[in-house]
C-alpha cells in the first residue's frame, strides 16, 4: 500500500480500541516470570554451552601474544574463539567497531576471546586464565584536545543562512556560551544476551535486538552468511535505549562459539563489560550563540557541536534540531567530528536532540534572563510555523535513529510543519504546572534548608516513518493473528499493534494474537528513533486493509461499503460474523506500507514542553527533583498507558542526564572507568518523586493512515535542560557542564558557616 | 570466580582455627561484598568458612551500660533495635542511609566493618592497584578520583573506606571484639581497627589471619542529639561523597566523624574540642593535613557544610 496523500477518515478514527488505555497484553507474562527472554530460552537450546567474553585490557595497540593453553585445559572448557581461529569478520554494519579484535585493538574491553564451557562458572574462570601481552599504542582520548583535527561529516552538512556573524555582532542582546555533555551509557536492565544454534548451515539466534532486520543484515555481512540462512528471534527485550541497535559481540561470538563446539551456545555480557565493550551516547562540546533584539525576537541562531568517535563512526547530531525550533533570519549550524580511540559512540535514546537541547534550551534560559523576559514567553515569541530560512528538506537518513531535520536536497519555498502544537504545549504546561509561581529572580525562594527553583525547556524530536509490513490471518474462530518483525523492548508494541488490528477488524483486543520480533515475519523496521510505533502500526494497517478486502469478497460484500464492527461485517441491512469468512479455512493477507514524498513536503516533528521544580540543599548543594511535568504533542496517542510510560521513562533518563549520568573518561588509559551500576549512577525511585504527563489532542494525517508518531524519545528531549534551568533558578549559579553535580556549584552557594 | 571449598563452622574458635589453618581461606557472612568480589576475581579465596551458625546474632546490654552487638546481627536488625534507636540514633541513621533494604537484611555487623573500598580501579583487574595486587602501582593517582580520599592517603593508595555504619561506630567509640586462631580474644578500639594505607595498602585493617570478629560493643549512651548526614549525588543507594556522624550536646559541644574522606572513618578528637566554635573550626583542624586531588578537593568544603548542617539541626532539635 502506498501512502502518498494525507489520510482522510478511516476505521482507526473510531478509536474504540486504538487510543484506549489497555494495559500491556504481555504484562502478566512478565510480572509472573513466564515471559522468556533471549538468554532463558531453554526450550530452544536445552543443552546450550556457556560463552564468556574476554575484553581487551588496553584501549589501543596490539596483542603481542596470547596464551590460551591453561584456559583450554581448565575443567569444562570446550573451545576458545579468538581472532586466530574465528575466520574472517567483515567490518560492516550499523556498528563500526569489530566485534572480535586481534591482533589490532580498537578500544578498551573490545572482545578478544570467547571461552566456551559446560557451565557459566567454568567459562568465567577459564577466561581469567588467558594470558595476554599487549603492545600499547598512543591513542586520542580527550575530546577537547582532539578538536583541532575535527572535520565536518556528510551526515550533517553545514548550514549557513543569512549573515550570522554580522547579525550576531550587531544585536543588542546576546548569549554566547559553551556547554558540555558527557558520554552516557544505555545501562538497560537486560544486558546484551544471545543464544546461537546452528542447524547445518542455518543459524538461529535468540537475541536481544531492537531491529531484527538490521541484526540479520549485519550478522550476515559480518560473518558472510547469506541472510536467508539466518533467523533472528527477539521475543522479549529488557530495554535497549539504542544499545541493542544491531548485533554486538554477544551475538557474533555466540554464533562463532556455537559453530566451534557444534552445539548451541549462550552468551551474555557481564555488566562491567557493557559500557566499554558496546556503544554509548558520545560526549559533546557545544557552543550556542543567540542574538535578539530588545523585543526578544531572535535575529541570529548559532549552534556548533563537536563530538568524537572511532574512525568510521558518526557524529552526535546535536545541533540539527536547532534549525527547526525557533525563528531567526541568520543562522549557523555546524557539526564537527573528531577521531577518538574511546569505545564506539552510537545511538542512544533521542540521539542528537537529547544532547543538543541540553545546550540550546539553557542558552534560551540565559537569554530570557538577560532580556528580563519570561522563558515561556520568549519561546512563544520565537515560534515558527515553517522551517526557518526555507532550508533544505529532509533526505532519507541512513540512520533512522539519528533522523532529524535539515538534511538532504534543497526545496523551493518555506517548508511547513505537518502540525506544530508547540505553543499549546508551552501554554498548557505553564498553566498546569503553576508556572506563575516562579520567581524570576534566582536564589530567592527558600524553604528551610532548601533553595527552591522552577525551570522549563522546549522539546522537539523528529517523527520518522519507515516502510513496514505486516501479515494478518483470520481463523474460523474469528481470531486474527498479526505477525511482524517489529520488536517490543517493554515499550508496548505488542499492545498497540494488537489495538490497531482490533480496530481495523472490528474486534475486541482479546480476539487478536500478536506475534512479533522474528525474522520469519514481515519486515517492519523495529524499535528505534521513536519510529517503531508509527511505522509498525501503519504496516499492520496496510495488511488489515487487504484482509478486509479478502473477507468482504468472501462474504459477498462490496469492500468499499463494508464496515467491521463488533465482530461482524456489515453493509446496508446485511451483516455476517467475521469468523464466517474463514469457515472454509484461514484467510491470510500481507502487505507493506510504503511512502511517497509527504515527509519531504512537510517537516514532521513531535513537540513538547517540560517543567520541573527542584530543591537544592543550601548546605550540601545536593539537588533533588520535586516534581516534573511533560506536555507532549505527538500525533495520535495509540494507548495512553504505554505512551505515558514511555514519557515518564524518558523523563527519568533526562533526570539522570541532568544530575548524575556520566561515563568518566580516564584520559591516560583511554576507557570509561565507572563501568558498572555502582559507579555509573542512574536515578533511583527516591530521585523521582512525582511525574505528570499531558498529551495534547492531535492526529497527523501526513504521517500515515494511523496518524500516529512516536513519543519514546520526545520524552527525554528537553528534560535535562528544564532541570538545569530549575537548578539555576534555585541557586543563581549557572553550571554548563553536565551532569550538574553538587561539586560544581557548592562553593558558590550562599555562605552558611 | 576461582573454584573454592566450603565449610560451616560450629563455634567461633573453630571458625578462627579453620581459616588460620588454610592459606587463602576467608570467613563468609552475608556474602554481599565478598561474593561480588569473588565473581570479579578481586578476592580469590580457596576456602570459605561460613560463620552463619555461630549464634553471634544477639544484641545484649554490657555491664557498664553499653551494648554488645553480635558479629552476625544484620544491619536491619541492628538499625531497628529499640535500644539502639533510643540511645544510639546515629547508628540507626547511618545504617539506614546505606545500601538497600535487601542488602541490609543480609549484611552483618562484622561484614559491614570489613567491606572493601569502592575505588573503581580496584574493581577493574586490568588496572594497576596496590591494594588488589601489591606492588603493581596505583591507577587512581592521576586518574578518576572524585570518590577517593582527601586525607590520610599515601603515594601508594588513595582509596576510601566506603561504609556508613563504621563512621557512627567511630563517633560512639565502639570496640571490636575478636577471637584468634589460638582461642585468645582481644578488644580493638574502633580507632585502631581500620588502617591508613601507608606502604601496605593491601591491608584494610589490623586483624590477623584467621582472627574472627565476635562482637562490637558500644559504651554507655552519650545523650545529646544524634545525626548522620550522608551527602551523595542521588537520593538513595549510593556511597557517600562525604558523610558526617555527629553527637551534639545541648551546650553545643559534641563530636563528629567523617566518612568518604579517608581509608578509615575520620575523626580527630582535638577537632571535636572546637565544636562550639562552629563547623569551620572543626574541619580546619580535622582536615589540616588534607591532600586532596583536583577531582575531590570539593570534599573539604563539603565536609564543613555538612557538619554545619548537623550543628544547625542539633540546635533546632
Ligand atoms: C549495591 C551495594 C550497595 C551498597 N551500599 C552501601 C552503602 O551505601 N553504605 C554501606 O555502608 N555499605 C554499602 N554496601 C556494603 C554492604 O554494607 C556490605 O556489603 C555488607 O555490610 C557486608 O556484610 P556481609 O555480612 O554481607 O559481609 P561478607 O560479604 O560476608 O564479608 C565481608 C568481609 O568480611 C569478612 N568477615 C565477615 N564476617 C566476619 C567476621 N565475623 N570476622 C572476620 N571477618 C569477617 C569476610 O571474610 C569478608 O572479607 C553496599 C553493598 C552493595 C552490594
Ligand atoms: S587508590 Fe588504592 S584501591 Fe584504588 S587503585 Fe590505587 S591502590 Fe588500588
Amino acid at each position: 500500500m502506498k501512502f502518498d496523500t494525507p489520510a482522510g477518515t478511516n476505521p482507526i478514527d473510531r478509536e474504540t480500541v486504538v487510543g484506549q488505555p489497555h494495559p500491556r497484553i504481555e504484562g502478566p507474562l512478565k510480572t509472573t516470570g513466564r515471559a522468556v527472554y533471549s538468554y532463558e530460552n531453554h526450550e530452544a537450546a536445552p543443552n546450550a554451552a556457556y560463552g564468556y567474553v574476554v575484553g581487551s585490557g588496553i584501549a589501543k595497540g596490539r596483542i603481542s601474544s596470547m596464551d590460551v593453553r591453561e584456559a583450554k585445559a581448565a575443567p569444562g572448557v570446550l573451545a576458545i574463539v579468538t581472532a586466530d581461529n574465528a575466520g574472517p569478520i567483515k567490518k560492516q554494519g550499523f556498528y563500526v567497531a569489530k566485534p572480535l579484535a586481534g591482533p589490532e585493538i580498537e578500544h578498551y574491553h573490545q572482545a578478544i576471546a570467547l571461552v566456551v564451557a559446560e557451565t557459566f562458572e567454568q567459562a568465567r574462570h577459564a577466561a581469567s586464565l588467558i594470558r595476554v601481552d599487549y603492545a600499547r599504542a598512543q591513542g586520542a582520548f580527550d575530546l577537547a584536545a582532539a578538536r583541532a583535527g575535527a572535520k565536518p561529516h556528510q551526515r550533517q552538512p553545514d548550514v549557513r543562512i543569512g549573515d550570522f556573524d554580522k547579525a550576531f555582532a550587531s544585536a543588542p542582546m546576546k548569549v554566547d556560551a559553551t556547554y558540555t555533555t558527557p558520554d552516557h551509557s544505555h545501562m538497560m536492565l537486560e544486558p546484551h544476551a544471545t543464544i546461537a544454534r546452528w542447524d547445518g548451515d542455518h543459524l538461529t539466534i535468540w537475541s536481544a535486538q531492537q531491529i531484527v532486520g538490521w541484526a540479520r543484515r549485519d550478522l550476515g555481512n559480518k560473518l558472510s552468511i547469506p541472510q536467508d540462512k539466518i533467523r533472528i528471534v527477539a521475543t522479549y527485550i529488557g530495554g535497549g535505549f539504542g544499545g541493542k541497535g544491531s548485533v554486538c559481540s554477544d551475538a557474533i561470538l555466540a554464533a562463532l562459539g556455537a559453530r566451534a563446539v557444534g552445539r548451541a551456545v549462550k552468551v551474555t555480557l557481564p555488566r562491567p563489560l557493557m559500557p566499554n565493550n558496546t556503544t554509548h551516547r558520545p560526549a559533546t562540546i557545544q557552543r550556542v550563540r543567540l542574538a535578539a533584539g530588545r523585543d526578544g525576537k531572535l535575529v541570529a541562531v548559532g549552534h556548533e557541536t563537536l563530538s568524537g568517535n572511532l574512525p568510521g563512526g558518526g557524529p552526535e547530531i546535536a545541533a540539527a534540531q536547532t534549525q527547526l525550533l525557533y525563528a531567526g533570519a541568520n543562522r549557523l549550524n555546524l557539526t564537527r567530528l573528531a577521531t577518538l580511540d574511546l569505545p564506539e559512540g552510537n545511538a542512544m535514546r533521542a540521539p542528537g536532540e537529547a544532547s543538543g537541547l541540553m545546550a540550546l534550551e539553557v542558552a534560551m534560559d540565559e537569554l530570557a534572563e538577560k532580556l528580563g523576559m519570561d522563558p515561556v514567553e520568549l519561546r512563544i515569541l520565537n515560534d515558527t510555523q515553517v522551517v526557518p530560512g526555507a532550508g533544505p528538506g529532509r533526505g532519507t537518513s541512513t540512520d533512522p535513529q539519528s533522523a532529524s531535520g535539515n538534511q538532504g536536497k534543497e526545496e523551493q519555498g518555506p517548508r511547513p510543519f505537518s502540525i506544530r502544537q508547540f505553543i499549546p504545549c508551552l501554554r498548557t504546561g505553564a498553566e498546569r504546572f503553576g508556572w506563575e509561581e516562579r520567581n524570576p529572580k534566582p536564589g530567592s525562594r527558600r524553604e528551610g534548608r532548601w533553595l527552591i527553583g522552577m525551570g522549563m525547556a522546549s522539546a522537539i524530536r523528529g517523527a520518522p516513518i519507515i516502510p513496514a509490513g505486516g501479515r494478518v490471518t483470520l481463523d474460523g474462530k474469528g481470531i486474527v493473528t498479526v505477525e511482524s518483525n517489529m520488536t517490543d523492548m517493554g515499550t508496548g508494541s505488542y499492545t498497540i499493534i494488537g489495538q490497531t488490528v482490533a480496530e481495523m477488524m472490528g474486534l475486541p483486543l482479546d480476539r487478536v494474537v500478536v506475534k512479533l520480533a522474528d525474522s520469519n515475519y514481515p519486515e517492519a523496521f523495529g524499535g528505534g528513533g521513536q519510529g517503531g510505533a508509527a511505522s509498525a502500526t501503519a504496516g499492520a494497517y496496510a495488511a488489515c486493509v487487504k484482509l478486509r478486502e479478502a473477507v468482504a469478497m468472501k462474504l459477498g460484500f462490496n469492500s468499499a461499503d463494508a464496515e467491521f464492527i463488533d465482530g461482524d461485517v456489515r453493509a446496508g441491512n446485511r451483516r455476517a460474523p467475521l469468523a464466517q469468512a474463514a469457515k472454509d479455512g484461514a484467510i491470510t493477507a500481507e502487505d507493506k506500507m510504503e511512502y511517497g514524498d509527504l515527509s519531504k513536503r512537510f517537516e514532521q516533528q513531535t513537540f513538547g514542553a517540560h517543567f520541573c521544580e527542584v530543591a537544592v540543599d543550601a548546605y550540601t548543594g545536593e539537588i533533588r527533583i520535586r516534581r516534573m511535568l511533560a506536555v507532549c504533542a505527538a500525533g495520535r496517542i495509540l494507548n495512553p498507558i504505554t505512551a505515558r510510560s514511555q514519557v515518564i521513562g524518558g523523563m527519568v533518563g533526562g533526570a539522570g542526564a541532568a544530575l548524575m549520568e556520566e561515563l568518566a573518561v580516564d584520559k591516560r588509559f583511554g576507557f570509561f572507568v565507572n563501568h558498572d551500576l555502582a559507579g555509573y549512577e542512574v536515578p533511583v525511585h527516591a530521585d523521582i518523586p512525582h511525574q505528570e504527563v499531558i498529551f495534547l489532542e492531535e492526529t497527523d494525517p501526513t504521517i500515515s493512515p494511523v496518524k500516529a508518531k512516536g513519543v519514546g524519545e520526545l520524552g527525554i528531549s528537553g528534560v535535562a535542560p528544564a532541570i538545569a534551568n530549575a537548578v539555576y533558578n534555585a541557586t543563581g549559579v549557572r553550571v554548563r557542564e553536565y551532569p550538574i553535580t553538587l561539586d560544581k556549584h557548592l562553593t558558590q552557594l550562599p555562605e552558611i558557616v | 570466580m576461582k573454584p573454592f571449598t566450603y565449610e560451616r563452622a560450629k563455634t567461633p574458635a573453630e571458625a578462627a582455627a579453620a581459616v588460620a589453618r588454610q592459606p587463602g581461606a576467608k570467613f563468609l557472612a552475608g556474602g554481599t561484598n565478598l561474593l561480588d568480589l569473588m565473581k570479579l576475581e578481586i578476592e580469590t579465596p580457596r576456602h570459605l568458612v561460613d560463620v552463619q551458625d555461630l549464634k553471634l546474632d544477639r544484641i545484649e546490654p554490657t555491664t557498664d551500660g553499653g551494648l554488645r552487638i553480635g558479629a552476625l546481627v544484620t544491619n536491619t536488625a541492628l538499625a531497628a533495635d529499640t535500644r539502639v534507636r533510643r540511645d544510639y540514633g546515629v547508628l540507626t541513621r547511618a545504617i539506614v542511609a546505606g545500601a538497600s533494604g535487601q542488602l541490609r537484611n543480609k549484611a552483618t555487623t562484622a561484614g559491614n566493618l570489613l567491606q572493601r573500598t569502592r575505588c573503581p580501579y580496584f574493581y577493574d583487574p586490568n588496572m594497576p592497584c596496590n591494594k588488589r595486587k601489591p606492588g603493581s602501582g596505583c591507577a587512581a593517582i592521576g586518574g578518576y578520583s572524585r570518590q577517593l580520599a582527601v586525607i590520610g592517603s599515601s603515594d601508594q593508595c588513595i582509596a576510601t573506606y566506603p561504609g556508613d555504619m563504621a563512621v557512627a561506630m567511630r563517633v560512639l567509640d565502639a570496640t571490636v571484639e575478636t577471637v584468634k586462631a589460638d582461642g585468645t580474644t582481644r578488644a580493638i578500639p574502633i580507632a585502631d581497627f581500620h588502617r591508613l594505607p601507608g606502604d601496605k595498602p593491601h591491608l584494610d585493617n589490623n586483624l590477623e589471619a584467621g582472627e574472627l570478629i565476635t562482637a562490637v560493643t558500644v559504651p554507655r549512651p552519650l545523650g545529646g542529639t544524634h545525626h548522620y548526614e550522608k551527602v551523595r549525588d542521588r537520593a538513595s543507594y549510593a556511597f557517600a561523597l562525604v558523610s558526617v556522624a555527629a553527637v551534639i550536646q545541648k551546650d553545643g559541644s559534641g563530636r563528629a566523624a567523617f566518612g568518604g574522606v579517608a581509608h578509615k572513618p575520620w575523626r580527630v578528637e582535638a577537632a571535636d574540642a572546637l565544636m562550639t566554635q562552629g563547623a569551620a573550626a572543626v574541619t580546619a583542624r580535622a582536615f589540616a593535613n588534607a591532600r586532596p586531588t583536583e577531582d575531590n578537593a570539593f570534599k573539604i568544603p563539603l565536609a564543613t557544610r555538612a557538619l554545619a548542617a548537623t550543628i544547625a539541626e542539633g540546635k533546632s532539635a
